[in-house]
C-alpha cells in the first residue's frame, strides 16, 4: 500500500473512532478507537493491505510531533512559577515509580505466568 | 538592501501565515536531534527538549505569541492523532510474543496505569498542588491527543496537560534505561513496557533507539495504556472526590 494510501486509510480510522467517541459517547478517545479497530482488522484479515508505509513513517519521527505541544509550557508560565515544586515533584516521582513499579511487577508476572520462551528466542 | 520597513512588511506577511513556524518547528527538531545524535544519542540530550528550549528562545526574542506559533505548528500536532491510530501495525507486527505474554502485559499495564495517575495526584495533593492542575496531572503517562482528551473529560487543563505528558516523556527517556540497568532489568520487552506505559510516544522513540524490541514493547504499552488510562483514570479521579 502506497504512504498516501495509507495515511489516508488512517485518517479514515481515527475519523470513525470520532465519530464513535464524540457522537455515540464512547468513552474512549477517537484515535484509540481507531487503533482498535485497525488492530481488529489486520487481525482478521492476517496483515493484508496494512499502511506499513504511512505507519512506519509517522512512528519513525514519533518525538517531533510532541514538540508543538511541549512549546505550549510558554503559555503555564505564571501557573508554573506558582506551582513549580508540586509540578516538578510530582512529575519525576511519579515518572521514576511508575518506571520502577511497572518493570518490576511485570518480571515478576512473566516469570510466574508466562509459559518458558522457544529455545532459539522467538 | 531592503530597509527596516521592508523587511518590517516581510515579517508582517510571514508571521501571519503558518508557513513560517511550521518550517522552524522542523528546523529546531533536524538541529536538536543533529545535536544529540553528535553527542552519541547521550539521553540528557533529549531531541524534544532541546527542540523546545531552542523555539522558546526564538519565540520570545522575537516577541511572537504561542496562538501564532501554534497557527503553524498545529500542522506538527495534528500527526499525533494519525500516529496513535498507526501503533496497531508494531501491536500487530508482535502478536505472536503478545499472545504468549499477554496476561501479565495486562495485568502490570493496569498496574501501571493506576500508579502513574495515584502517584502523580498524590505528590500533587501533599504539596499543594490546584484541583486544576491535579486534575490535569493525572492522564501524563500517555499520548498527548489521548490525554488532552481525558483531561478535557475529567475538568483538568488540556494544554497543561499536554506540557506535563511532554516533559513526562522526557524524563522517562532521559532516566529510564539507567534505571533499569541499576535494578538488573535486562529483558527488553519488559524494559520496553514500562518506557510504553510511563512516557508514552517519547520513550517510545528512545526504546526503539536500544533495541527493535525493546521499541515495539513499547509501543505495544503505550498504545494499550492510553486505552486502559481512558478507561480508568476519570472513573479513579472521581473515587477521588477530584471530579465530577
Amino acid at each position: 500500500m502506497s504512504a498516501l494510501t495509507g495515511f489516508a486509510l488512517l485518517l479514515a480510522y481515527q475519523l470513525v473512532g470520532e465519530v464513535l467517541a464524540v457522537g455515540v459517547g464512547v468513552p474512549i478517545p477517537g484515535p484509540v478507537i481507531g487503533m482498535l479497530l485497525l488492530l481488529l482488522t489486520l487481525v482478521l484479515r492476517r496483515g493484508a493491505a496494512a499502511p506499513d508505509a504511512a505507519a512506519d513513517t509517522l512512528l519513525s519521527h514519533l518525538s517531533l510531533l510532541f514538540v508543538p505541544a511541549g512549546v505550549g509550557v510558554m503559555v503555564h508560565a505564571a501557573r508554573l512559577q506558582g506551582e513549580w515544586l508540586p509540578i516538578v515533584a510530582a512529575l519525576v516521582v511519579s515518572t521514576l515509580v511508575t518506571l520502577v513499579v511497572t518493570a518490576l511487577v511485570l518480571r515478576w508476572l512473566v516469570r510466574r505466568l508466562a509459559p518458558a520462551e522457544p529455545a532459539d528466542g522467538q | 538592501m531592503a530597509s527596516s520597513s521592508d523587511l518590517g512588511r516581510l515579517w508582517v506577511y510571514l508571521s501571519a501565515s503558518p508557513l513560517l513556524w511550521l518550517t522552524v518547528t522542523l528546523l529546531a527538531y533536524l538541529a536538536a536531534h543533529a545535536l544529540y545524535r553528535r553527542a552519541g544519542e547521550n539521553p540528557l540530550l533529549n531531541p524534544v527538549a532541546l527542540a523546545v528550549g531552542l523555539l522558546i528562545v526564538v519565540l520570545v526574542t522575537t516577541r511572537t505569541s504561542y496562538a501564532t506559533y501554534f497557527a503553524g505548528a498545529q500542522f506538527v500536532h495534528f500527526l499525533l492523532g494519525p500516529a496513535t491510530v498507526a501503533l496497531a501495525l508494531p501491536l500487530y507486527r508482535q502478536l505472536g510474543k503478545l499472545r504468549r505474554l499477554w496476561l501479565p502485559i495486562a495485568l502490570s499495564l493496569v498496574v501501571g496505569v493506576v500508579v502513574a495517575a495515584l502517584s502523580a495526584i498524590g505528590v500533587g495533593l501533599l504539596l499543594g498542588a490546584s484541583p486544576e492542575t491535579l486534575l490535569s496531572l493525572a492522564p501524563k503517562s500517555v499520548t498527548a491527543p489521548v490525554a488532552m482528551g481525558i483531561a478535557d473529560k475529567i475538568g483538568g487543563l488540556p494544554s497543561l496537560t499536554a506540557v506535563l505528558v511532554v516533559a513526562t516523556g522526557i524524563l522517562g527517556a532521559v532516566f529510564g534505561t539507567r534505571l533499569f540497568d541499576w535494578l538488573g532489568i535486562d529483558d527488553d520487552a519488559v524494559r520496553g513496557v514500562a518506557m510504553g506505559v510511563t512516557s508514552h510516544g517519547i520513550g517510545t522513540a528512545r526504546a526503539f533507539q536500544v533495541s527493535a524490541e525493546m521499541g515495539a514493547f513499547s509501543g505495544l504499552a503505550m498504545a494499550l495504556s492510553a486505552f486502559v488510562t481512558a478507561l480508568l483514570v476519570p472513573w479513579l479521579v472521581r473515587g477521588l472526590g477530584l471530579a465530577g
